[in-house]
């Protein structure tokens, strides 16, 4: 069967804009989570929010192009641009056509939408800007990568609420084995910090009034966040035809649906997705040496996986490291997924565990060893990136150190 | 005039009775709303309903188990406590 290897990683988060920022906050245990800034004055019972800080568009796209392109796909566009760099290619002659996109985006561009609904509705305007559709379509991120690159390959958008990039790079996966491609960039990307979908996020009465504790025992709810990240597959063969240097293998994904609740998480719905993961990647459940968890601090979340993690690894669960850094970068949405793949390639080529942040207290309830507000040194060959979406879709990758 | 704790009792009940599908002679204080198959997601939608009809605002976060919304007797007791309070203001 075809392998499919990482090759190029690009990220723009809270925690840092590029992948060394990235790291060296993760490996240290440094939350980006912070006030809630640039919001109107109105009341909003969300005061905090893990916001990419310091992000001057202005500084990546000159400004004929910059009109086109939501925030988020800004994001998507700067992380690519690292991730490629990385990778060293370029896509001139028959790559082009053998390169694709695939990008998680998982509630598409919502302040974009937004100030156009203010104006229409709020302020009575007539007519909205005329590329408020092309910025803010779902589509739009992998649209600017294939453009940016003259990609003329597969490419298009995966969504599945917060497990969308996940799908992403499963889809990306197969598009390798399958060969209808050598190369793809995959990923995530969203920012969709609006003041309308904050409002949304309130009404559901899940999100965090100080901070993101995974798994900790007084964990009050999630945290959002934006950003995005992208990484470059590509087959084993034409990587090394090319001499690239691989970081990690894609080794397998696991996909699968719930078919339960529209917000509540199922722990065997969690644990089939992993154990499909496994499978994919033909590897046993004890090869794993690490899980980067969904881990969004809910309640409901963090028991759920505890649970499912439990009836996959047995009796090994509770001294298996499992941490979630959305404790640092908050929940991405569609970019969270790909912003842990590249959490946990990271956690791979340097044998470093990065920390569940803001740990006070295990809970009884959610029984994992979240290597608490320290990074932890693990020799590691194995790890798995779980996504668990509202709508009980979920999306766990396999990676493996090469 | 401002309702009376029964005016608000009344009307908790048909909001709960409404929202949660569920057969308003079983709405007793004590019933637990895990039996009367009312889900989490429920009880959102009920707070909010209940804020709508009130204009009050419940202070309730799903994630903390010190305001979880366990029977109906702790849905009446949440809503009587801040409407008791809007009244007094």
């Amino acid at each position: 069967m075809t392998r499919a290897v990482i090759t190029g990683l690009g990220v723009v988060s809270p925690i840092g804009i590029g992948v060394p920022a990235f790291a060296d906050s993760l490996f240290a245990g440094r939350s980006g989570i912070g006030p809630l800034a640039g919001m109107p004055d109105r009341p909003l019972s969300i005061p905090v929010a893990a916001q990419v800080r310091g992000f001057d568009p202005a500084a990546h796209v000159d400004p004929k192009r910059l009109n086109l392109l939501d925030r988020t796909s800004q994001f998507a566009l700067v992380a690519a641009r690292e991730a490629v760099g990385m990778a060293g290619l370029s896509f001139a002659g028959p790559l082009s056509e053998r390169t694709g996109v695939v990008l998680g985006i998982g509630v598409g561009g919502m302040t974009t939408l937004d100030d156009a609904f203010l104006r229409l509705y709020g302020e009575g305007a007539n007519r909205l800007h005329p590329l408020t559709i092309p910025r803010l379509m779902f589509s739009a991120p992998a649209a600017h990568l294939s453009m940016e690159y003259g990609i003329t390959g597969p490419a298009f958008a995966a969504s599945s609420a917060c497990a969308s990039s996940g799908h992403a790079l499963g889809m990306a996966l197969l598009l390798l084995r399958a060969g209808m491609a050598d190369v793809v960039l995959a990923g995530g990307a969203e920012a969709s910090l609006s003041f309308g979908a904050l409002k949304g996020w309130e009404a559901m009465r899940i999100a965090s009034p100080d901070t993101c504790r995974p798994f900790s025992k007084d964990r009050s709810g999630m945290v959002l966040g934006e950003g995005a990240a992208v990484l470059v597959l590509e087959t084993e063969e034409h990587a090394r035809r090319r001499g690239a240097e691989v970081l990690a293998e894609l080794a397998g994904v696991g996909l699968g649906a719930d078919a339960g609740d529209i917000t509540a998480p199922d722990p065997q719905g969690a644990a089939r997705a992993m154990r499909a993961a496994l499978k994919d990647a033909r590897l046993d459940p004890d090869a794993v040496d690490y899980v980067n968890a969904h881990g969004t601090a809910t309640a409901a979340n963090d028991v759920a996986e505890a649970q499912a993690i439990h009836a996959v690894f047995g009796a090994r669960a509770a001294r298996l490291p499992v941490s979630s850094s959305k404790s640092m970068f908050g929940h991405a949405l569609g970019a969270a997924g790909a912003l842990e793949a590249v959490t946990t390639v990271l956690a791979l080529t340097h044998s470093i565990v990065p920390p569940t942040a803001n740990f006070t207290e295990p809970d009884p309830a959610c029984p994992v060893d979240a290597v608490p507000n320290a990074a932890r040194e693990v020799p590691m060959t194995v790890a798995l990136s779980n996504s668990f979406a509202f709508g009980g879709l979920n999306a766990v990758l396999a990676l493996r150190r090469v | 005039m401002s309702p009376t704790p029964a005016d608000i009792e009344d009307d908790v009940l048909q909001i709960i009775a409404e929202k949660g599908q569920v057969d308003r002679a079983r709405l007793t204080p004590d019933a637990r709303l895990a039996d009367l198959a009312i889900a989490s997601l429920d009880v959102i939608e009920i707070v909010f309903a209940l804020e709508d009809r009130f204009d009050i605002a419940i202070p309730f976060n799903a994630n903390d188990a010190r305001q979880e919304f366990a029977t109906v007797g702790d849905i009446l007791r949440a809503v009587k406590a801040v409407a008791g309070e809007s009244r007094a203001a």
